[in-house]
């Protein structure tokens, strides 16, 4: 018998040790970090960047994968006893010698969990962790020459390719409101004067939006540069066109925080079949909302239609995706990202 | 017996006005749901998780009298922790707002061998839903006992008494029996109903496990103590049975609780299923220990009101709710453990015979609810 065979076993005669528990769920009295265990991590300290944004430094738990530099984590955090899912950038280098890692976050106006990471939350706390992912990533091959366009909390998977590459030749183009507000500011200017970096700060509480025909101006070489741009859908929109109108789409790389949401529909009853409860719903709010609505245990993540973490059969009916409007039916294997989705007429969800 | 309706001085305004006094006392609590909560219940669940741990090592060695008397003492209130105030209050929900997979209703199994799913139907859905409807609510006498004059009688019910020791020392598997409706799927054709052999399948295999581990795996783990092992499970079991089995008689059987014809609950208004809820549930009073030991269920109608508030909130309400009693002119039955078991007990072996007096002619109150007194 192989010593996996053998192990399988001996969980089995565990298992009846527990039952009906699960031998893990004595573990986790004790480790909740350890290998094997559902991925977790421990928040170990909190550090102010800005007056509203905060770097949450995790230990994370033994199953941790690594990440590579541009990705995002969804951590799960109990904010007043409700666990709640969302997905951030990691800003720590990957190769961290004390194998923590970061992510830095904004706090948004009404936003539960970045509220709660940035002004509430308290070394020790332990977090639900997923493994990093995303693909705003650099290439195999570092790039001669880069460019970054970010805005607001855009600039988070940016330091983390910061953090982690030494480039030959980076421009960074970066808004925030006022200079107090650019979160890494004296890291970036640390940069700069090491001539690592070539920074412009747009500050557009004073000089108002970026305009992004300036760009000749501020970059000539723009459309030589493998370019990362992350911010509001305002500027990535401008950028996709800007990229498009000179044939260089396949140059610009961009990550979304926010889906930008156009359709709305017809709605519908709801039913969850799993939990047996139906409820009604109309055809604005995401399927997702509906569901933590009505008590019924919903997966979820980014809460914008990235990480699916939030996937779920859909066993009859239609939904709208609320970016496309595109209307998707029920067919055998269909999943639907519940946190982009409504109710396009009745429609039985597997929760 | 009285055919008095306690509730007949009550208008229906009243009684809507009562309603909305209940969903007022409802919403405070859901709105202050919170850390604090959340983390109540993970400390209950840790503190009996280790409790259960720690009685069984200590069982390893119950060849030494001392150990197997403190092994089975806290095996006992290991497993009573696991029914009562865990089990049965995550199974109804309670805890689903935290939103944690680990400690939902969907996700939880608990140590009985009923399972889960199968409780949570014949349980939430059809007792919560028809509490004390004769013919409605299994809950009244479990299909085997007579406990209101309004229950036909038959000699069957002479043996009654006993069948409710039997009943509370084999608690788990009544209930197991109890949810999948045995006595009436045991009858011809209902035996080969794909759906009903599915559900048997399923307790089986609960049971299987169930037994495995408490008679089997634990006792050849502590090797010569083999045999005051599997004696002290065994102990344990029964304490647990006999315990939720006495707490759970408390709360529809004790003298003063109201049961319903079938009929009195057509069109039933919230404020109606409220004041039903009110009229059929009984308390039980006593030290916060006691509270806990029961799971809340001595709470019981604040528990019928609300049963998906979280368990640790029943006493605060109860003071509210207790208040509504006094105001509306109702009575709030209650009473220390003993004098409600006894109570309950007292009506099994009373009801075991025959009514006494010929059957009171039934009223119909004005809008259409009867209610017997018994």
């Amino acid at each position: 018998m192989t010593s996996t065979a053998l192990r399988s076993r001996a969980w089995k005669l565990l298992e009846m040790v527990t039952t009906p528990l699960l031998p893990s769920d004595y573990l986790d009295l004790v480790s909740p970090l350890r290998a094997g265990a559902d991925l977790r991590g421990r928040i170990e300290a909190v550090h102010p960047e800005t007056g509203d944004a905060a770097t949450i430094v995790i230990r994370p738990g033994r199953g941790w994968r690594g990440h590579t530099a541009g990705q995002y984590v969804r951590i799960g955090i109990d904010v007043d006893g409700v666990r709640l899912w969302r997905a951030y950038s990691l800003t720590s280098p990957t190769n961290r010698p004390d194998g923590r890692v970061t992510i830095t976050v904004k706090a948004i106006p009404d936003g539960k969990v970045s509220n709660h990471l940035v002004r509430r939350a308290k070394p020790g706390t332990l977090i639900q962790l997923d493994q990093a992912t995303g693909d705003f990533v650099l290439p195999q091959a570092k790039p001669a020459k880069v460019l970054y366009l970010t805005a607001g909390s855009g600039i988070t998977p940016v330091m983390g390719m910061l953090r982690d590459t030494e480039f030959d030749d980076a421009v960074m183009i970066h808004s925030a409101p006022q200079p107090q507000d650019v979160i890494f500011r004296s890291e970036l200017h640390d940069l700069v004067a090491a001539e690592k970096l070539r920074l412009t700060e747009v500050h557009t509480d004073i000089h108002g939006m970026l305009d992004i025909a300036r760009l000749d101006e501020l970059v000539p070489d723009w459309t030589e540069r493998e370019t990362w741009a992350c911010g509001p859908a305002g500027l990535l929109d401008a950028a996709e066109k800007h990229w498009s109108e000179h044939g260089v789409p396949e140059r610009l790389h961009t990550e979304r925080f926010r889906p930008s949401i156009v359709a709305t529909g017809d709605g519908g009853e709801v039913t969850f079949s799993t939990t047996g409860r139906t409820v009604d719903a109309d055809g604005a709010t995401p399927l997702l909302d509906v569901g933590e609505e009505a008590g019924v245990l919903m997966p979820s993540g980014c809460r914008m239609g990235i990480c699916f973490g939030c996937v779920t059969p859909l066993k009859a009916g239609a939904v709208r995706d609320l970016r496309t409007g595109e209307i998707t039916e029920a067919e055998p294997g269909v999943l639907i990202q519940t946190c982009v989705s409504a109710a396009a007429g009745p429609c039985d969800i597997e929760r | 017996m009285t055919a008095i309706d306690p509730t007949a001085h009550l208008t229906a305004e009243q009684i809507e006005e009562l309603g909305r006094e209940l969903d007022a006392i409802r919403d405070e609590v859901i709105a202050s749901r919170g850390e604090k909560d959340a983390a109540y219940i993970r400390k209950v669940i840790g503190a009996q998780r280790k409790l259960e741990l720690a009685s069984r090592a200590v069982l390893l060695f119950s060849l030494f009298p001392p150990a197997w008397v403190i092994g089975t003492a806290g095996l006992s209130v290991a497993k009573i922790m696991d029914n009562m105030e865990i089990g049965h209050n995550i199974l109804h929900g309670q805890w689903d707002w935290m939103r944690d997979p680990k400690i939902h209703s969907t996700t939880w199994e608990w140590d009985h061998v009923s399972p889960a799913d199968q409780w949570k139907h014949s349980h939430n859905e059809l007792h919560h839903t028809y509490t004390n409807v004769i013919g409605k609510d299994n809950d009244l006498g479990y299909g085997i006992m007579r406990v209101d004059e309004d229950q036909k009688w038959h000699p069957f019910h002479l043996g009654q008494p006993l069948w409710n020791f039997i009943n509370a020392c084999f608690f788990e598997y009544g209930i197991a029996a109890y949810d999948l409706e045995l006595g009436k799927n045991l009858h011809k054709r209902r035996r080969n109903n794909p759906e009903f052999r599915a559900r048997a399948k399923a307790v089986g295999r609960k049971i299987r496990k169930q037994v495995l581990k408490d008679y089997v795996v634990h006792p050849l783990l502590s090797g010569p103590s083999f045999l005051p092992t599997l004696a002290a499970t065994f102990t344990a079991n029964l304490v647990r049975n006999i315990w939720s089995h006495s707490v759970i008689m408390c709360g529809h059987f004790p003298e003063g609780v109201q049961v319903f014809e079938r009929r009195s609950i057509k069109g039933e208004t919230r404020g109606q299923w409220y004041l039903r809820q009110m009229m059929g549930s009984a308390n039980i009073s006593g030290s916060k220990a006691m509270h806990f030991m029961t799971g809340n269920l001595s709470h019981q109608i604040e528990h019928h009101l609300f049963p998906d508030l979280p368990s640790n909130r029943y006493a605060e309400v109860a003071v509210k709710v207790r208040a509504l009693f006094e105001k509306y002119e109702l009575e709030y039955v209650t009473g220390p453990l003993p004098k409600q078991v006894f109570s309950a007990w007292r009506k099994v072996v009373r009801l075991s015979l025959p009514n006494k007096k010929p059957k009171a002619p039934v009223i119909v109150p004005e809008r259409e609810k009867e209610l017997v007194a018994a």
